[in-house]
């Protein structure tokens, strides 16, 4: 499930920002490794929100520092 | 019993005849702004898509820098003055709640009986302009219409807000609307969600600061995130409406006019509404910043002026912003 989720993650990163599939893994941070900033984190989120059906605020998004984070969100929220 | 009264009848379509924009002369990099807030050139560059913008002479106004588009946009159309029948300013920035902008550019550009208003709704005014227009040319309120989007946003900036202060800009650009054998504005796909009145405001009102003072004067301010959320997520559903109300494709657009909010919100908007490649896009904001009301007239006068996108084409335009409002439609282009 988790995984599954990841993959689906790593490919939305990618039509965001541009980032290699590969390089999205869960312990990686979406700033400090991905360079995803805040309004590319928006719309990361707002896919997300999409393919999975889960509500995403945006106080909720500055806790989402890693990938793992809104992995576990989105699989805990589904 | 109640007299018969002849009703209004007007022409059977409306069309944009023309398009001019002013921008004032004095450039203002993002190193000159960053000697008042905390960020840099590249960052700018990075979140927002703007290298440099145009600030108004601080004794140029409102209706200076609308007078100036106008008539350009009247010489452009050919109409004389005297057969304009409505100017509308759509404009924030006015700084007299009355008397209106409107009718002292009505009388400057010679249009000197022309009804006159201005129109709030911020960065969306155009789009309603244009809604309003063609539907006054329609009911044969008037024959021609001058519409300018205009502001002096650097007024209402306050230059240590590092969210705000490289974003806003002045200028104008306007349009001469007349009657058309043929349909050339599609159906306007607009609203309002005043429960996000808080995403863009000011600071504070103009009578708190009289009556309690405050440590600037009324400023613009932004929630980004929040305005980017609903640009992206929402207006692009509306931009894809406005083409079904039109019955118009994505691959049947020679440009796409979105407000010149922020290059990222643009980026996004174009990848949700997964328009064909082909499809030219208006970028204005680089050299222009955000202008508010403006940003579209002035986007598409540049786009057409440097042959980017054919005179007679058809374009999507989509004005969003402070409400929040929006109303986005299908037109040719002059």
């Amino acid at each position: 499930m988790s995984q599954e989720i990841l993959d689906g993650l790593a490919v939305i990163v990618n039509e965001v920002a541009g980032v290699p599939v590969e390089d999205v893994q869960s312990d990686k941070s979406f700033v400090d490794d991905l360079d995803i900033d805040s309004l590319s984190m928006v719309e990361v989120v707002m896919a997300a929100e999409d393919k999975w059906g889960v509500k995403i605020p945006d106080s909720e998004v500055k806790n989402l520092t890693t990938v793992g984070d809104a992995v576990a969100f989105i699989a805990a929220n589904q | 019993m109640s007299a018969a009264i002849t009703p209004s009848r007007g022409a059977n379509y409306a069309r944009i005849l023309s398009v001019a924009g002013y921008r004032p002369e004095r450039v203002v990099t993002n190193d000159e702004l960053c000697e008042r807030i905390d960020s840099s050139d590249e960052w700018i560059r990075e979140r927002s898509g703007i290298i440099e913008r145009r600030y108004a002479a601080p004794d140029e106004s409102v209706a200076d820098m609308a007078v100036n588009a106008a008539g350009q946009a009247l010489e452009r159309a050919g109409v004389d003055p005297s057969r304009v029948g409505l100017v509308m300013l759509a404009t924030v920035t006015h700084p007299f709640p009355t008397p209106s902008a409107a009718a002292d550019v009505a009388h400057r550009i010679g249009a000197t009986t022309a009804a006159a208003i201005d129109l709030s709704a911020a960065c969306a005014g155009f789009c309603y302009g244009i809604e309003f227009g063609s539907s006054v040319i329609r009911s044969g309120g008037a024959e021609y219409v001058v519409l300018v989007g205009v502001e002096k946003l650097s007024d209402w900036i306050d230059p240590d807000d590092r969210g705000t202060a490289f974003l806003f800009a002045d200028g104008a650009g306007a349009v001469v609307l007349g009657p058309s054998d043929e349909p050339a504005i599609g159906p306007v796909v607009w609203g309002s969600d005043g429960s996000q009145l808080e995403a863009i405001t000011m600071t504070q009102s103009l009578i708190d600061y009289k009556l309690v003072g405050g440590e600037i004067f009324p400023a613009l301010e932004m929630q980004g995130q929040q305005v980017f959320r609903w640009a992206v997520g929402e207006m692009a559903k509306k931009a894809a409406e406005a083409l079904d109300a039109a019955a118009v494709s994505a691959d049947d657009l020679d440009a796409f006019i979105p407000h010149q909010a922020n290059m990222r919100i643009t980026d996004a908007m174009v990848r949700a509404l997964k328009l064909p490649e082909h499809v030219p896009v208006a970028r204005d904001i680089a050299h222009t910043g955000n202008t508010s009301a403006a940003s579209i007239p002035l986007a598409m006068q540049a786009m057409l002026d440097a042959g980017e996108i054919p005179h007679g084409g058809t374009a999507l335009v989509i004005g969003f912003g402070a409400g929040l409002v929006y109303a986005a439609q299908v037109v040719t282009l002059p």
